[in-house]
């Protein structure tokens, strides 16, 4: 398994140094698809130049970044494409093991099912043959990989492509079960981009079942567990905050870096539905709208967690999801993360409905956005309700995907298929 | 959604759509061209009508007074031109400055890829000479434009006199709120190029731009030209002001050199309108600027070139009169208090006084598209449904797939590597077909291009027989529903940015996509694929417009008249940046290719 791997990483490497060198990166790093005011380089650039010069590099109202990104790039701006590059493998190589974890429980389970005769006959096309799944690990990092949105992503030296690497690395410590290192992971994720705060439900309901501790708020062994995880995490969280904190010798970060992902001041338009809600909204009911829209990315752990509790790995991807759809500054490198979890569950796609026209839909926007873009911007023709006619669009086709994704996980495992065999769960 | 939620009536949905798919997609192609065919039908046009409210009235006085002597200035232009030998700069330089206005010129140069047989140029070098007119009472913020080419031989002099008329005159004027800059411009399209590049901003935010060509000391008619880079027209509402100027003054105005009828319920009447509104679908679909205005329009200003026509009619009209007609559109654009954005940017003209706007002509794309959406859905649902005579459809849906992504991505990679070699090697191998051939520059980059394009076709296209063994029927219909998708999105994607190359397009390709299987007979099938492959669209295009020019031309003429635009289409993207052949090149031949590979699919 490892030479097809390592052929995939060559490929995937081969195609962004290509790219870095054709005139094709300058465009690239201007699409306001591809990055968002946090994650452009050439605000990094712009930041590292303050901060040789010995101003605060959050002086302006450019740099939005966290102080660690700033300090690592201050020594590695000679190397940033090749720091992408090895970026974009580290997240490849961390989902593709932990899916590979992953698969294995899950393959163990079914077998301690099918040999306990618990399937019902109607669901023996749900169970999944050795071969099919010694291919997902595979997939899973091809689809991550050579993914043009995170290609894209890439050559744009995104930031964005950082942030998926530490979510990544999140996963596998919390599938390998590392409880220690999947709260590490967890702060920086957060520290990163606040929104990533969510994934703790699924990471302490997957711990906690790993560790064969019952969810039931009546027990202190649960409670006990939760307190540990809540000090790790917000322990190593503290740290980063206070580590900042010295690198640069002020609190200047907070307010430009979490301040301006939560009150989004800055609405160049993107792939999310900010920008065109709050340049139209009279601007005293700004604040209201501001909780709700915030609100609203936060408020889906709760029913999410509850009715998904048995399927921590499942909870991820739509919490992922989830964030990628609703946050304040998405770019398509958010949104490349949770695809690359999709072959996983391939299994259930000949379930899911209108999976046709989503995927139209999906393919039809991608193109239509520079499209848009080049008619309202440079040709002047256009306006910008075409080009978030195409946002709304896409987004509601990716809401409409993880509805039904969602809506089949759950019916799957409802109506006896996966619950009984035990196929998806972990415990 | 109710529909698309319910399993029985969905179910029922998708048998009726792919049971009746091929009668649907026939009525679908007939009524997208009836639908196109009923845009040129007067009934079912809008009116034009101003929607500026600061250009609303023709209520100005002209009183431009000094035909007579803006002729005589462009014979004394005319003389300084012959003396020299080009375009007289300190001539003008001079005369512009005794007109009380800013001089500057600005020399450049450029090197074409290769000459330009037309034009007779391969190093261009030339002088732009333009004088700004301050405005008495405003800012340095806001511009407006007249410019007239600097041509070869005996054209455009009285344009280059009544422009310098022109500035004598509003000088002495005071109601001027924006600068005005008249510009003449060395070597057409590639000089105005060069000035834009530089003075974008030196006189202010330009609002709107005319560009001026006249060429005889009395004209019957004044022509219109809309058509800009890439298909792209200025807003509406300038052709509406031209319009209305027309109306007021009594100057008889066409659009592509057709009179307007009023006869519209007659066969004459309707083929009229048709032909001029297929004019103009012609001229937009090529994408190149029919006038010096084209490029004005990338930089979001509002431009036109307005043309003298001297044709055989009895009616004439003195340049005292056109004089008046641009002092009158001057001063209307002089009071626009943003820029032109409240008409529309989209859209087709039958007549001068009729327009089809972006929500009457996209219904007949979309019904074309439709059908592209449609088979994809058929072929989606052959492909869902498990072939007969397996049991367990998972373990060879699964088995299949692997091999299939092979197989689908070798004819993909391999006809978009064809589009990359038609794209680039026509201009880098023009030195070696030289040094090989018998054939002039020109000659040698079209030969190549036609030559990379046939090679095209002749590839082993059964590549994925070597990666796979034989091909399956599971792996050419995936490979159909990539490439209807794919076109789907780049017809959609490409009528978006320019219509009527989209449409044009849609027209030919679309019944290609839908037919193509392995099973067609396969001589007459490849005869009609060929027929309908972009380069031979292109070939009918060039006889079709001269035809609606009603200036026929024998095959050899128009041979040699594609060959030429071919050139064409290739200098203008290295020199503007049209956007046509690299299309062409780089995505819908591909796309084609892909068709292609199915028909023979072994």
């Amino acid at each position: 398994m490892a030479a097809p791997l390592t052929l995939l990483l060559i490929l995937a490497v081969t195609i962004r140094a290509a790219l870095y060198r054709s005139s094709l990166a300058d465009l690239i790093a201007e699409r306001v698809e591809v990055v968002s005011p946090l994650t452009a380089w050439k605000r990094v650039v712009e930041g590292l130049a303050l901060l040789d010069l010995g101003v605060s590099p959050y002086a302006g109202d450019v740099f939005h970044e966290t102080p660690l990104i700033i300090y690592l790039f201050h020594f590695l701006v000679d190397y940033a494409e090749i720091t992408f590059m090895v970026t974009d493998v580290i997240t490849a190589v961390a989902l593709y093991l932990a899916v590979k974890d992953y698969n294995k429980q899950v393959f163990r389970k079914q077998k301690y099912a099918l040999e306990a005769e618990r399937y019902p006959l109607d669901c023996l096309e749900l169970i999944r043959s050795p071969k099919e799944m010694y291919y997902i690990p595979l997939k899973v990092a091809m689809f991550y990989l050579l993914n043009p949105f995170t290609i894209l992503s890439c050559v744009a030296k995104s930031t964005c492509g950082l942030n998926n690497a530490v979510i990544a690395l999140f996963i596998l410590t919390t599938i390998k079960g590392n409880v220690l290192l999947s709260a590490i992971f967890l702060s920086l994720a957060t520290y990163q981009s606040i929104y990533p705060l969510t994934l703790c439900a699924p990471a302490l309901l997957y711990l906690t079942q790993r560790q064969y501790i019952p969810v039931n708020f009546r027990r202190f062994s649960f409670w006990w567990f939760v307190a540990q995880y809540a000090f790790m995490y917000l322990g190593s969280l503290f740290v980063m905050i206070c580590l900042s904190f010295f690198l640069l010798g002020s609190w200047d970060y907070l307010p430009s870096v979490y301040g301006f992902i939560l009150s989004v001041p800055d609405l160049t338009p993107n792939i999310g539905l900010f920008w065109y809600f709050f340049a139209e909204m009279f601007e005293h009911f700004r604040l209201f709208f501001l909780c709700v829209f915030q609100i609203n990315i936060f408020f889906y752990t709760i029913p999410l967690s509850i009715k998904l509790k048995e399927h921590p790995v499942f909870l991820i991807f739509m919490q992922l999801a989830v964030i990628s759809i609703f946050k304040s500054y998405p770019t398509v490198g958010d949104i490349a993360l949770y695809l690359a979890f999709l072959p996983v569950w391939s299994h259930l796609h000949r379930f899911l409905r209108n999976i046709f026209l989503v995927s139209c839909v999906l393919l039809a926007c991608s193109a239509l956005f520079p499209v848009l873009w080049h008619l309202w911007i440079y040709a002047g023709s256009a306006n910008s309700n075409f080009y978030y006619a195409i946002t709304l669009l896409f987004n509601v086709a990716q809401v409409g995907r993880t509805v039904t994704e969602t809506k089949v996980h759950l019916a799957a495992s409802v109506s006896g298929f996966v619950y009984r065999s035990c196929c998806l769960t972990v415990t | 959604m109710g529909l698309l939620s319910d399993p029985n009536r969905r179910r029922a949905l998708i048998s009726l759509l792919t049971r009746l798919n091929a009668p649907i997609c026939v009525v679908c192609y007939m009524a997208g061209v009836v639908w196109f065919m009923g845009l040129a039908f007067e009934p079912f046009t809008l009116r034009t009508y101003m929607s500026e409210n600061a250009m609303g009235s023709t209520m100005v006085e002209e009183r431009f007074p000094s035909g007579e002597r803006a002729l005589a200035t462009g014979r004394e232009f005319a003389a300084h031109k012959k003396k020299v030998g080009g375009m007289p700069v300190d001539w003008l330089v001079k005369t512009m400055q005794a007109r009380g206005l800013e001089v500057f010129t600005q020399t450049f140069s450029r090197t074409l890829p290769f000459p330009d047989e037309n034009k007779e140029r391969y190093m261009v070098k030339g002088t732009n000479v333009y004088g700004i007119l301050r405005a008495p009472r405003a800012p340095r913020t806001e511009a407006l434009v007249l410019s007239a080419p600097c041509t070869q031989g005996d054209h455009n002099n009285q344009a280059v006199g009544l422009l310098l008329g022109l500035a004598q005159y509003f000088r002495n004027q005071i109601y001027w709120a924006k600068d005005i800059i008249f510009l003449i411009n060395e070597h057409d399209l590639i000089g105005m190029q060069a000035w834009l590049e530089v003075n974008m901003g030196r006189g202010g935010s330009i609002q709107a731009a005319l560009s001026l060509e006249l060429s005889s000391d009395v004209i019957t008619s004044m022509d219109l030209v809309l058509e800009g880079l890439n298909g792209q027209l200025p807003n509406l509402d300038l052709a509406n002001l031209f319009y209305a100027f027309c109306q007021k003054i009594g100057v008889l105005c066409t659009i592509q050199g057709k009179l307007q009828r009023n006869d519209w319920d007659s066969v004459s009447g309707y083929s009229h309108s048709v032909q001029t509104m297929m004019l103009m679908v012609m001229k937009q679909a090529s994408g190149r600027p029919w006038g010096d205005h084209g490029l004005f329009l990338r930089y979001h200003i509002e431009a036109a070139t307005i043309k003298g026509i001297n044709s055989f009619r009895q009616y004439k009209t003195d340049t005292n009169t056109i004089g008046r007609l641009l002092e009158g559109m001057y001063r209307k654009l002089n009071n626009l208090l943003e820029r032109l954005h409240q008409s529309y940017f989209f859209y087709l003209m039958p007549s001068l006084s009729h327009f089809v706007s972006i929500g009457y002509y996209m219904p007949a794309f979309g019904l074309l598209a439709v059908i592209l959406l449609l088979r994809a859905l058929d072929l989606w649902v052959q492909l869902a449904s498990p072939p007969p005579g397996t049991e367990d459809g998972v373990v060879d849906t699964e088995q299949m797939w692997s091999p299939d992504v092979l197989s689908v991505l070798t004819p993909l990679v391999i006809s978009h590597l064809t589009g990359v070699a038609l794209y680039y090697l026509p201009i880098h191998f023009q030195k070696m077909a030289l040094e090989h051939f018998p054939v002039s520059d020109t000659e040698a980059v079209v030969l190549t291009a036609i030559a990379v394009y046939t090679a095209g076709l002749a590839l082993p296209h059964n590549t994925h027989r070597f990666v796979s063994g034989e091909g399956t029927e599971h792996g050419w219909r995936v490979l159909k529903l990539v490439a209807v998708l794919y076109l789907a999105v780049l017809l959609g994607c490409t009528a978006l940015i320019n219509f009527s190359l989209g449409f044009i397009l849609a027209l030919t390709l679309v019944p290609v996509a839908a037919f193509v299987t392995p099973h067609v007979p396969k001589v007459p099938s490849a005869f009609v694929l060929v027929i309908l492959s972009p380069a031979c669209t292109l070939l009918f295009s060039v006889f079709f417009f001269q035809e609606l020019q009603e200036v026929p031309i024998s095959f050899q003429d128009g041979w040699v008249l594609y060959l030429s635009v071919i050139s064409q289409g290739i200098l203008d993207h290295s020199l503007y940046g049209s956007l046509v052949y690299p299309l062409i090149a780089l995505l819908v031949y591909p796309c084609w290719l892909l068709f292609w590979n199915i028909l023979f699919w072994e």
